[in-house]
């Protein structure tokens, strides 16, 4: 099938046939003025977003350009193939291959228009055959149409860009200086999403920003608390303010599934997963890195999801979130993506390869970095039935030079946990037992800081336990491990430097039949809270590990969520929506008192907002730890009149809602005795009221129960 | 706390009445047979045989002399109480859901439900003194609410009546031309189907319990909001002590999901509140299943102290009275009273 191409005079013939004029004079036509005739739009955001609407119904075509020139008889030979080539890759609309023939040499021009029924597959078509080789000499050069128009604009003579003068932004750290020290976080509940102080002193919320419909699908802090993203549609965006909540950039990425923050915020990665037209096919990903403060996309990744699910089976939709996975501390400096064979790491003054290529290891399955420092762990599993044994291996970044190496026999899976200091790394290695039907958990312990990183195997005391949950103390020595089989496993708390053993791990206590699965260390380390989610109903355990003492110990009932304050100073626990009763959250003490509970049907999100990490010194955080009864004096103080304030607010409020109480009760006498003689016609005359005049009155009795005297000596 | 069980109804009770002196408990059923107890001692004194369905309501003249019951066979019935003997019965063309005698007991107030074409409907009778001469008219017939109303009660002087029901609005009707003459706020009021309604000893103030979790306290004459009470969980009963400032709420899920969900779950504990404060400060615990109806015993001085009936739904799908003796101290309410069968009244 030849496209249709309709000659000028065809048209004027036909145009005259039907009675059309049509010589338009177009100068006749008066529109009204302006671009958008007058009409003012209602979105803001018209005005400043000109590069986000290109939507010239273009975006589906493709052109093809290098193809070889062919005469007539040729023609359909050559359509025929290039059919071939391109319906491989998606679906070409009716008469959507258009190939333009010279009027006078009767040949091919050596290029075609292709259109698809999607944009999606026009960009996968543009990618699959660009620099597709037909023959040597023509070797495919693909387009987007839309490309085109877009590079044709451009002028050919350089201006200089526009300098914006520079208006001072807010302070976005303003809720760090907030005078009661207070923390802040973020809930969701139906269709609000509030912002509210956590006012633990007078056992309360006050609510600093709240919006209907705020997000699509949730919300999230970046990682130093500056910004609060919100998911929608056509894209993410975040928001900051000193007083409140404004809109400070969005970021365009249609439907976006899920985004992270590096670790410093200085970059977003967004993610999106698309249905392919060929059911066979896997999801095609996107994925965009912005720059978090400019909004502009650093890198884009597009590809079959295929690519992007090496490793780790499932996670969300398919992918291991988060794909790219961020080193180096808050700096941003490298991100790392594992592959097929290989880990590619990539830097981000350029967005590109570290020295061009990837970190080639084969087999690889699992890597993390450590929190603080440049340095790569990887897991190499068991190859070729147990002759090539599995291997955790340190590599440096940039230098990409091996640290250290360990390798691990008849391994069947491995976990790696870093401590939050980036001291030390917990490899927790499934082992087969010698019959190879059943498997036990040990821990090989690496020691970073320390000359040639020292590896320590540790063995629980009854090897055959399944570890159910294991953490490490946020920036301290030790870790807690839940281990055991049956329905009240066991807690034990390791700590890898004791006083008498300072190379050497070793185990501080064992807590025996607890009711318990997950673990919630303190941000600042000392107290954990032991939790039994899920099948537990929500037990809490308040545990001080420095004194190896339980402080409390309370229920939040199909409790679903735990997460401790940035401060360690509270607790919240949540029960959201995958429950249908008890939804809201509870916030507690540190030490495991109640301090107050707010019920919220469909409560879909509870987080709080994180601090950046303290200016001071690890002396300066000794000396006022050295100190501290100095400064808790007036902190107490404060505390203090705090809560007589509140004594008397309380007393106030319910003093008057007695008189407001007392108001009523009047009225009602006054009304009934006015009707009192129509209710006793209505009764013939019966008189008896009187068991309705009851009165209640509160008398307040004051009693001595002890009197003693004493005489006080001064020495 | 020492409890007696009260053995008689054999299938969910569904509402209970104390009379004025607080000596006589009636108690209706799903087993067609209104019950008559004696408050004190839980002795079982009479049945009232006739219903041949569901009775939902019942209400005692002041005198005790006269028990209405109203049934989902579709009819509502006048009792001697003293005789257990029938007087008359009113028929209608749809299960009858909530009765309450006048002022003076010459009238009546019946809500029926919608059912097939009829929609639902409060009528006014006139109650005969000489039980021969009582005729089935009604003075009045008004409608209009969408769906079930589940209670209607009469206003100050019997010139009004209030109702609720499942539109979730309150309304107060001129009782004798039967206009609307006020409607609760939509903002304000309930958010979902009012499940009961109960009025202050004096009739000043009611108090409604709605499936939004939520109970409301409001003004007789002015339909005034005055305080809002709020749970954790649907309200199926409210009461007010005659006594004290306290308000007890009552529910739970429904039953039909009782057994899926551990029993702490369910929340089916009475939760006690200051009527002014508006905060919750005990609650009797134990019970597993909804609580569909409470009532307060009206003479609360005879004790010194509350008495509080509680109707809980159980596993076995029967549902139990609770009448318990609670003094001033929340804690004496946290009475634990589990997977019981029977009626059964706790004195303390």
């Amino acid at each position: 099938m030849a496209a249709e191409v309709m000659l000028m005079n065809e048209i004027e013939a036909k145009a005259a046939s039907m009675g059309i004029d049509l010589n338009i004079d177009f100068n006749s036509i008066q529109l009204p003025r302006g671009e958008d005739c007058g009409i003012v739009s209602d979105d803001e955001d018209v005005y400043h977003d000109d590069q986000l609407e290109f939507d010239s119904g273009f975006g589906n075509v493709i052109v093809v350009d290098n193809l070889p020139v062919v005469p007539r008889e040729k023609f359909e030979k050559l359509e025929g193939v290039i059919r071939k080539i391109y319906s491989q890759i998606g679906v070409i609309k009716e008469d959507g291959l258009w190939m333009p023939v010279d009027p006078e040499t009767k040949k091919t021009l050596g290029y075609c228009f292709i259109e698809y029924n999607t944009p999606q597959e026009a960009e996968l078509a543009k990618e699959k055959t660009n620099g597709y080789k037909l023959d040597r000499a023509h070797i495919f050069a693909v387009n987007m149409f839309d490309d085109f128009d877009k590079y044709m604009r451009v002028p050919d003579e350089w201006a200089p860009p526009e300098i914006k003068p520079y208006t001072p932004g807010e302070n976005l750290q303003k809720w760090l200086t907030d005078e009661k020290a207070r923390d802040q976080f973020v809930i969701r509940a139906g269709t609000d999403t509030e912002v509210l102080w956590n006012d633990a002193r007078q056992s309360k919320t006050e609510l600093v920003y709240k919006r209907t419909y705020w997000t699509e699908s949730f919300v999230q802090w970046s990682p130093l608390g500056t910004y609060l993203a919100t998911v929608h549609r056509q894209g993410a965006a975040v928001w900051g303010g000193a007083n409140t909540f404004n809109r400070l950039m969005r970021y365009a990425h249609p439907q976006v599934k899920l985004i992270d923050f590096s670790p410093g915020e200085k970059f977003l990665v967004t993610y999106s997963s698309h249905e392919p037209s060929n059911p066979r096919d896997a999801n095609r990903v996107v994925i965009n890195i912005f720059d978090v403060r400019t909004g502009k996309v650093m890198r884009d990744f597009k590809g079959s999801a295929d690519e992007f699910t090496i490793g780790g089976a499932g996670g969300v939709a398919g992918v291991s979130w988060p794909v790219f996975r961020w080193g180096g501390g808050k700096e941003d400096k490298y991100f790392a993506k594992l592959g097929k064979n290989m880990i590619s790491v990539y830097e981000t003054e350029t967005f590109s390869l570290i020295d061009k290529k990837s970190l080639k290891v084969e087999n690889v399955v699992d890597f993390s970095w450590s929190p603080t420092d440049l340095i790569l762990a990887l897991f190499v599993p068991e190859l070729g039935g147990g002759n090539q044994p599995a291997r955790v291996s340190l590599v440096q970044i940039p230098s990409k030079v091996e640290l250290r190496q360990k390798n691990l026999f008849s391994v069947s899976d491995c976990k790696m946990y870093w401590q939050s200091n980036g001291e030390y790394l917990a490899v927790k290695a499934d082992r087969y037992t010698k019959t190879k039907k059943s498997t036990y958990t040990g821990f090989e312990l690496f020691r970073i800081k320390e000359r040639d990183i020292p590896i320590e195997v540790l063995e629980l005391d009854n090897k055959n336990d399944k570890i159910i949950a294991f953490a490490w103390e946020p920036k301290g020595h030790r870790f807690a491990v839940i281990h055991g089989d049956n329905p009240r496993p066991d807690i034990s708390f390791y700590s890898m430097k004791s006083s008498h053993n300072l190379g050497r791990v070793s185990k501080l206590t064992t807590l025996k039949g607890k009711q318990a699965n997950a673990l919630f260390w303190s941000p600042g380390g000392r107290f954990i809270v032991l939790a039994g989610l899920k099948g537990f109903n929500g037990q809490l355990e308040f545990f001080n590990v420095d004194e190896l003492e339980t402080m409390a110990t309370a229920e939040h009932f199909m409790a679903t969520d735990i997460e401790w304050d940035p401060t360690g100073r509270y607790v919240a626990t949540a029960v959201t929506s995958v429950h249908e009763m008890e939804n809201g959250f509870n916030i507690w003490s540190f030490h495991g008192k109640l301090l107050y509970r707010i019920l919220k049907d469909h409560f879909f999100q509870f987080l709080w907002r994180p601090r950046p990490p303290s200016f001071l010194s690890a002396e300066k955080e000794e000396e006022i730890l050295k100190y501290l009864k100095k400064y808790s004096k007036k902190y107490d103080a404060e505390d203090q009149d705090v809560s007589m304030l509140l004594s008397e607010q309380d007393r106030e409020k319910r003093r008057m809602l007695k008189e407001e109480w007392e108001k009523w009760i009047s009225e009602w006498r006054r009304a009934s005795e006015e009707e009192k003689l129509e209710r006793q016609k209505l009764r013939d005359g019966e008189a008896s009221d009187e068991e309705e005049e009851y009165e209640a009155k509160e008398v307040e009795v004051e009693e001595i129960l002890d009197f003693s005297e004493e005489v006080l000596f001064e020495e | 706390m020492r409890p007696i069980l009260m053995k008689g109804h054999e299938r969910p009770l569904t509402f209970l009445k104390y009379n004025r002196d607080g000596d006589l408990l009636f108690s209706c059923a799903k087993d067609h047979t209104p019950t008559v107890w004696f408050a004190d001692n839980g002795e079982r004194l009479g049945t009232y045989r006739g219903h041949n369905g569901a009775v939902w309501t019942c209400d005692v003249s002041r005198d005790s002399t006269r028990l209405i019951t109203g049934s989902a066979d579709q009819t509502v019935k006048l009792w001697n109480v003293q005789k257990g003997t029938q007087l008359y019965t009113f028929n209608f063309g749809s299960p009858a859901r909530s009765v309450e005698f006048a002022i003076g007991d010459k009238l009546a107030v019946i809500t029926t439900d919608p059912f097939m074409e009829l929609t639902s409907a409060i009528h006014v009778k006139r109650i005969a003194g000489d039980p021969t001469e009582q005729t089935e008219e009604s003075v009045l017939v008004i409608k209009g609410p969408q769906g079930r109303i589940n209670r209607a009660v009469w206003g100050p002087l019997n010139r009004t009546i209030i109702s609720a029901g499942e539109d979730a609005v309150i309304r107060i009707w001129d009782s004798e031309t039967g206009k609307l003459l006020k409607e609760s706020d939509k903002e304000s009021g309930h958010k979902k189907t009012i499940t009961s309604l109960t009025k202050a000893a004096d009739g000043s103030h009611f108090l409604s319990g709605s499936l939004d979790k939520s109970a409301k306290l409001w003004d007789t004459r002015t339909l005034t909001l005055i305080k809002t009470y709020s749970t954790e969980r649907p309200v199926n009963a409210v009461a007010m002590s005659p006594l004290l400032d306290h308000v007890v709420l009552g529910g739970g899920q429904d039953a039909s999901a009782v057994t899926t969900t551990d029993h702490r779950a369910g929340k089916f504990e009475a939760k006690f509140y200051d009527k002014i404060l508006q905060e919750e400060i005990g609650g009797v615990k134990g019970h597993f299943g909804p609580i569909n109806a409470l009532a307060f015993n009206p003479d609360g001085k005879r004790y010194g102290a509350n008495k509080i009936s509680l109707l809980i739904y159980n596993l076995l799908m029967k549902l139990d009275v609770v009448v318990c003796c609670a003094s001033n101290e929340p804690c004496l309410w946290k009475v634990e009273i589990y997977g019981s069968t029977d009626v059964f009244i706790i004195v303390s």
